[in-house]
């Protein structure tokens, strides 16, 4: 909250309260058309490219879910990769029944969204500290107790059915616009969601908890919310994964139940900007750029990306996209509100660095 | 900035403890505006005024607890503004935080001890503290959580003494005690001045902080609305200052205005 | 028969896991410190000791005290530099940090170690000599000495919070920080030197440890941490010898899980620590409730 302590009021009309200072349509069109592009790629590159950009979507749209939790609901969990794994499972199994794995995605992110539902009962009451011990503890649990049937593979894993196609092409094709899809339902939900009541029960609890329970904010099933939407995401993805790598393996390395999932999407989010919904967007770039170029060096894009991030979230602690905000002042997905004096135009303000007295000048952003 | 009511202090003394134009804020709530105050060796200074006048706040920035926005704290004739506040005890700066703030898994002894860690030499010793409260002596291994609140103020008395401060500040030792209990406490101040230390204050019983003080100031929403000598001061200018009734002089004098616009914030 | 057996087994298992959990509960209780990166220190400590081996030819025995205190070093400046830092900034931070910082340091034995795990060489004689109670009953003596050493070292750990000068710094501070600076306290330091010692007690654990399995890059987040935090949660925070009990009753709970189904054992461990974290968080010793 910016708000002048010396603000007087201007008397007389009324106050406009507007989503954003320049006309969102301008953005919509904008994200429309390069989502047009997007699916427009298997048909100009190879399937090489497409394939890099299926894992972009994969850790984007995990990305976005673990922002969602931590950066707005404050719910620090180590342990998304339970859904991401849980999502891949529920894939395999009606894959193993015949339905198609593409037919069977959403059964895959609603499945994850259900078992999250007895899973948050479980750890609701948990702070901090506690709740991201608790959410390792579960991954692990839920992982264990998946191992053990090895109708679906056991502890080494199982081929996902129904992806022998003739066409490879058209198959790399059809998992990259599987992929895109499922990134932009995730970012498209997280944008609506906060652009709502949501947003602002959340936005009001990061700011004082106490003030915003006893506004009436509804802030327990704010969080439930949260956790379930982010579960459904992460299953998303997972079932995306089983499809890419035509398998679905529990543990080792590269697993859908590996930590490691966890801190590809905790570092993205984090460098690209904690709490700003165009962070994931930036920091799963880095990602990208950082494994394709240390692609032979193993475990370094993870060292790396590792210090980055405890550097970014000391220093920067909107990330990447929060330095650039701070100097361009760009909202691609304008979720908060601004107020304007009666009598002032748009036009006026549109540098942002006009004089700093401006009155009535309050915004409350995300 | 109001003036004294008599400026009759003795100016050839140089004062132990200085604040100079304090603006200390939380957040973005000013909640000190501009205060001074300085301190005589031997002195019993007493802050007083309501909840929320930032007489608490005024300590914990003496102390170093708080960061003032601006102006300077001298002690000593030393600025001590930028020191960390632990590096303010050492030097001699004590304090019985509001609320007592014992080591509540500590027994009484091992508060003390705490206390005494990093002691500066002096007549305080384990031995003149238990003289002064005689009933510690045979619970010395109790654990404080289980004492009185009396009790308890007496050993965060005791622990900031054993540590031999040049100025003692005391914030709101009447909180949540009985009167009777009070009276007893402040009974032992005499004591105190004895051996050498001085004394700051903040008290939200006017009464007794009028009985003890030696000077006083009040402070009303940051400012300062009164300043001098009990003896010269009457109980209307003191309530006027406290409550801040409007067509005081004094506290128009602080507040900048005259009687006939309206306040600002 | 072997039921009996098992819970000896567990018991003594327990040992390792309160020596694991000590130095934890040291750092929570004192600093509010979730380090997610724990497990790994202990790891790291079995590597270092590895190498001061390598580099030294020096017996396993004299190794330790050595990596005890790189590793207690260690803990100091880490403390002071970037957990602080990381604390200021809240929990949340903290707990990121701590997660980075984990990663980076798994990520790091695994590309500079590869993925082999290092075992410490101790002579095997030693690790399987072992005697029998009665005819059915066998225990092997690096259990008995490492619960030994764990007791040894939670006694220590006592002797020294209670009754010497930064010990009870250490409490003061956890109780109330500002009153404790206020009494001429540097909380930082006092922070580190709780660090330092947290870190030592985790480096035993680790050597100890590495004594009886490898040790891998990944073992820290696998085993260590979870082992760790469920032995101080069910064993309840603040309580030495609560820490003890706690890792009794995870050993017992996979030992006693193992013999119903042999998969069982991790399992049950972290059933235990579930039902515990959702029924009674402060655990079992606990006066007052974690608020």
């Amino acid at each position: 909250m910016s708000a002048g302590t010396d603000a007087t009021v201007r008397s007389g009309g009324d106050v406009r309260v507007t989503r954003s200072r320049r006309n969102v349509a301008w953005t919509g069109i904008g994200a429309l058309v390069v989502v047009a592009v997007l699916a427009y790629l298997p048909y100009m590159v190879y399937s090489g490219t497409t394939g890099i950009l299926v894992q972009a979507f994969i850790v984007l749209t995990l990305a976005s879910m673990w922002n969602l939790l931590a950066g707005y609901a404050g719910l620090v969990s180590v342990g998304q990769q339970a859904f991401l794994g849980l999502g891949a499972y529920f894939v395999l199994i009606p894959a193993m029944h015949g339905l198609s794995p593409f037919a069977a995605l959403p059964i895959g992110a609603i499945g994850a969204g259900i078992v999250a539902i007895p899973l948050w009962w479980l750890v609701s009451r948990l702070r901090t500290g506690y709740f991201a011990i608790a959410t390792w503890v579960l991954a692990t649990a839920v992982m264990l107790f998946v191992e053990r049937f090895q109708s679906i593979g056991g502890g080494t894993g199982m081929p996902l059915p129904g992806l022998a196609w003739s066409d490879t092409a058209l198959l790399s094709a059809a998992t990259y616009w599987a992929g895109l899809a499922v990134t932009v339902l995730a970012i498209g939900t997280v944008y609506f969601l906060l652009r709502g009541r949501l947003g602002l029960v959340l936005t009001a609890v990061r700011d004082d908890e106490t003030a915003a329970r006893s506004s009436g904010a509804r802030v327990g099933f704010a969080r439930m919310l949260v956790f379930i939407v982010a579960a459904i995401g992460c299953g998303a993805a997972g079932g995306v994964l089983a499809i890419q790598q035509l398998q679905v393996v529990p543990s080792t390395s590269g697993g859908v139940f590996s930590v490691q999932w966890t801190a590809y999407m905790a570092f993205a989010t984090i460098i690209g900007g904690l709490g700003t919904i165009e962070g994931p967007i930036i920091g799963t770039a880095v990602y990208i750029v950082l494994k394709q170029t240390l692609q032979s060096y193993n475990a370094w894009y993870l060292i790396i990306l590792g210090l980055v991030a405890i550097v970014i979230t000391l220093f920067a602690r909107r990330g990447l996209w929060g330095l650039l905000d701070e100097r361009f002042n760009i909202k691609l997905f304008p979720v908060g509100y601004y107020l304007w004096a009666p009598g002032e135009s748009r036009r006026r303000r549109r540098n942002g660095t006009g004089s700093s007295e401006t009155p009535a000048k309050a915004s409350v952003t995300s | 900035m109001s003036e004294p009511i008599n400026g009759a202090r003795h100016s050839s003394a140089s004062p132990i403890l200085e604040v100079r134009d304090l603006v200390v804020h939380h957040g973005q709530l000013r909640a000190l505006s501009g205060i001074s105050l300085h301190v005589l060796p031997g002195e019993v200074y007493a802050i007083i005024g309501a909840n929320g006048a930032g007489k608490s706040t005024l300590l914990r920035t003496i102390a170093g607890l708080h960061h003032p926005t601006s102006g300077s704290i001298v002690y000593d004739g030393k600025d001590v503004t930028g020191l960390r506040p632990e590096k303010r005890a050492t030097a001699g700066i004590g304090m019985v935080p509001e609320g007592r703030r014992l080591f509540a898994s500590l027994t009484l002894e091992e508060n003390l001890k705490v206390g005494a860690t990093y002691a500066r030499k002096g007549p305080w010793t384990f031995d003149r503290v238990y003289e002064m409260f005689p009933w510690m002596k045979d619970r010395r291994e109790q654990r404080t959580a289980q004492m009185s609140g009396g009790e308890q103020q007496s050993v965060a008395i005791g622990r900031a003494l054993v540590a031999n401060p040049r100025v003692l500040m005391l914030d709101e030792l009447s909180l949540g005690l009985a009167p009777v209990i009070v009276q007893r406490i402040y009974g032992m101040l005499p004591q105190i001045l004895e051996s050498g230390v001085t004394v700051l204050l903040v008290e939200q019983d006017v009464s007794q902080a009028l009985r003890v003080a030696t000077h006083l100031q009040c402070l009303l929403e940051g400012h300062t609305t009164l300043e001098g000598r009990p003896a010269d001061v009457t109980t209307e200018q003191v309530e006027a200052a406290y409550f801040g009734m409007a067509g005081s002089a004094s506290v128009e004098r602080a507040l900048n205005v005259s009687p006939d616009e309206g306040s600002e914030s | 028969m072997a039921w009996v057996s098992a819970i000896i087994q567990g018991i003594l298992t327990g040992g390792l896991y309160a020596l694991f959990a000590c130095g934890l509960s040291l750092m929570f209780g004192v600093m509010k410190v979730v380090n997610l990166a724990y497990g790994d220190l202990a790891v790291v400590a079995g590597y270092i000791g590895v190498g001061v081996i390598a580099a030294t030819h020096m017996a396993f025995l004299w190794a330790i005290p050595i990596v005890v205190l790189i590793m207690a070093a260690l803990g100091y400046v880490l403390q002071r530099t970037l957990i602080q830092a990381a604390l200021r900034r809240g929990e949340l931070i903290t707990l990121i940090v701590t997660f980075g910082l984990s990663m980076v340091i798994e990520n790091g034995l695994l590309q500079f170690f590869t993925a082999n795990g290092k075992g410490l060489g101790v002579n095997q004689s030693f690790v399987t000599a072992s005697f029998s109670i009665g005819s059915q009953i066998t225990i092997a003596w690096l259990d008995v000495i490492i619960f030994a050493l764990a007791v040894v070292v939670l006694l220590s750990l006592q002797y020294y919070l209670s009754s010497t000068k930064y010990g009870r710094l250490i409490r003061a501070v956890a109780d109330d920080r500002e009153a404790a600076q206020l009494s001429g306290a540097d909380y930082r330091h006092v922070f580190g030197i709780a660090a330092a010692i947290a870190f030592g007690t985790v480096a035993l654990a680790g050597m100890a440890y590495g004594t009886t399995t490898v040790l891998y890059p990944t073992t820290g987040t696998d085993t260590i941490l979870l082992i760790a935090f469920a032995t101080v949660v069910i064993g309840g925070l603040g309580s030495l010898w609560g820490t003890l009990l706690g890792g009794i009753v995870l050993g017992v709970a996979q030992q006693v899980g193992a013999q119903i189904n042999i998969s069982y054992e991790l399992l049950a461990g972290y059933v235990i620590f579930l039902v515990v974290l959702i029924v009674r968080p402060q655990g079992l010793t606990a006066r007052r409730t974690q608020s």
